[in-house]
């Protein structure tokens, strides 16, 4: 290992390699990627249900499948990625500290650092369920690496807590290997999943999907023995009376994702408190100069061709901070109105040319609704939704030519508009 | 008869409606692949099946049907699945076994040397 890279990605999932893919076409070519486990595609290599890709490559591919053409891509162009390291600490001065079980612990410099460390599970521990503590209580993520890469079914009587993708695609999974899904629950209104999985995940099996419903105890001494389920009103209180008793002896939460930013809150990189990410221009560079950031790491995402796309910038403007050095911030804040959850970037650098595409996510259902991009009393761009919901992602795409002459605070709202 | 369909080709989850019996129309699918989804959907439904087969060393390999198989044999689809044990090396597009369900063949989705 040498002592100094002009660029390390920490994290060698699809944002690190596509990354890392585009900033050595770009030209810079000593490139190192530290990630964790003990091969890269990151979180992809559990996901083996098929839907990756169709933006990207026109087709439907399984999550191994579509890390291993960046896996191909990155070996092709030589890229040395380094397995079983896990990054430690990270400096405001590009430091990279690291260890694994060749090197020890070590230290390198680089010229400019890509987050890529991608996201985590909300735990349980996070949501207060009364009841005891027994087996059979797992994330959506960790029983979808048990089944998928270990080969071992958790259990045979399964009820999930929130709706969320991984949550719905556990349903069919498991449903497949013979345990039966009793239920999932919702505590929102609506899921957080993608039309297409309760579509294909739930009703293709009959699993009843309950909206406005939690679990408000979990029974069983060494291992889980059932739950109960109640309605919750409108300040997500359960209704009393409205309790369901399921017998199960396994409880999946799918209840969210959540960036993995413990690294660059220590590099001193300004978090966004929406996000849980760092806060970023649209050439993905933080508030640190030479930082940038890509993927879940910086928003949780439910498709990962946007994954690459974004990740694509970031070693695009890496390599270019590479190569001629550092833009100054010449910043324009992005704001938005209460019904849109967040918008990424956050900030706009008038320094740097092109277009701009923002990425963000609606607070509720919303239909016949307009998006407005304006700055000041100029309208940048506008684009009008049948239906919004907030388990998908929203984009609008601002050109250069408006992006170039703005020159007050961006505001991205929804506005819905009235039945014809 | 009217139907109402969520198309689930692509994320953009297009909420179609199929009318007829013999001819059918469909509306609301915004591409090509929704029309046929949903003509597929009320005559014989299909469906990608993906899962996973344990190779004889006992590692892992991600496995789909090249094709959609009948929505009504998946679990068929699956007990076969289960029942194969490859040796390593494998490599991704490999054909584990062919004509799983009809014409559909069984295809491995990873490198594993
Ligand atoms: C459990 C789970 C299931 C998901 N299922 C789906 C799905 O079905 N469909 C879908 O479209 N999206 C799914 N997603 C979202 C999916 O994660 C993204 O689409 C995409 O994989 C994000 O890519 P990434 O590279 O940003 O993150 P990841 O794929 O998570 O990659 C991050 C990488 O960074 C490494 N890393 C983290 N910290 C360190 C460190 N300190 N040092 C070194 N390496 C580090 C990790 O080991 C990992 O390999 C899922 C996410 C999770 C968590
Ligand atoms: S009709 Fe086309 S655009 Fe709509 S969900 Fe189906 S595949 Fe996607």
């Amino acid at each position: 290992m040498k002592n100094t890279y002009d660029l390390i990605i920490v994290g060698g999932g699809p944002a690190g390699l596509a990354a890392a893919i585009a900033a050595y076409d770009c030209g810079v070519t000593d490139i190192l990627i530290l990630e964790r486990e003990d091969r890269p595609g990151g979180i992809l290599n559990q996901c083996i249900h098929n839907g990756f890709g169709l933006t990207r490559f026109k087709e439907s591919l399984t999550g191994p499948e579509y890390a291993g053409r960046f896996i191909a891509e990155a070996a092709k162009r030589n890229i040395p990625l380094s397995a079983g390291t896990t990054v430690l600490s990270i400096s405001p001065k590009k430091e990279v500290t690291a260890i694994n079980d060749r090197d020890g612990i070590f230290t390198v410099q680089a010229k400019a650092v890509i987050l890529a460390m991608g996201c985590r599970e909300r735990s349980r521990g996070a949501l207060n369920i009364p009841g005891t503590r027994p087996a059979g209580i797992y994330s959506a993520g960790t029983a979808q690496k048990y089944v998928n890469c270990k080969g071992y079914l958790p259990g045979k009587d399964v009820v999930i807590l929130g709706s969320g993708d991984i949550g719905l695609i556990m349903a069919r999974r498991m449903t497949l290997e013979g345990a039966k899904v009793h239920a999932v629950c919702e505590i929102m209104p609506y899921s957080s999943g993608l039309r297409r999985n309760i579509e294909q995940c739930l009703h293709d099996f009959n699993i009843p999907l309950y909206l406005n419903h939690t679990i408000t105890k979990i029974e069983g001494k060494d291992r889980v023995t059932g739950v109960v389920v109640s309605e919750v009103d409108e300040q997500k209180k359960p209704i009393a009376g409205t309790e369901m008793h399921f017998d199960c002896d396994t409880v999946l939460f799918s209840v969210g994702l959540i960036p993995e930013n413990e690294l660059t809150q220590e590099a001193g990189i300004a978090l966004s408190p929406r996000t849980k990410g760092a806060i970023v221009r649209q050439n993905r560079e933080t508030s640190v100069h030479g930082i940038f950031a890509c993927g879940n790491v910086l928003q949780v995402h439910d498709l990962v061709d946007f994954v690459s796309e974004e990740s694509e910038i970031a070693g695009k403007y890496a390599a270019e901070y590479i190569l001629k050095g550092e833009v100054p911030f010449d910043d324009i804040p992005v704001s938005h109105s209460g019904n849109i959850n967040y918008v990424l970037p956050q900030v706009i650098n008038r320094n740097i040319g092109g277009n701009v595409k923002f990425f963000f996510r609606v607070s509720n259902t919303f239909r016949n609704c307009v998006f407005r991009v304006r700055s000041g009393n100029k309208l940048l761009c506008e684009k009008k939704k049948r239906i919004a919901v907030p388990g998908e992602m929203e984009t609008l795409l601002v050109p250069a030519a408006k992006i170039a002459d703005v020159t007050e605070p961006i505001e991205i709202t929804l506005e819905v508009q009235p039945n014809e | 008869m009217n139907r109402e369909l969520t198309c689930i080709e692509c994320p953009m989850g297009c909420l179609i409606t199929v009318e007829g019996e013999d001819t059918l129309t469909v509306r609301g699918n915004r591409c090509p692949r929704g029309a046929i989804y949903a003509k597929n959907e009320v005559t014989c439904p299909r469906r990608v099946v993906t899962s996973t087969v344990r190779l004889q060393d006992g590692r892992m390999l991600p496995v789909k049907t090249n094709q959609p198989v009948r929505k009504s044999e998946m679990f068929a689809v699956i007990e076969k699945i289960n029942a194969l044990h490859p040796a390593a090396p494998v490599h991704c597009g490999d054909i584990l076994l062919y004509n799983i369900d009809e014409d559909a063949a069984l295809v491995a989705c990873d490198n594993i040397e």
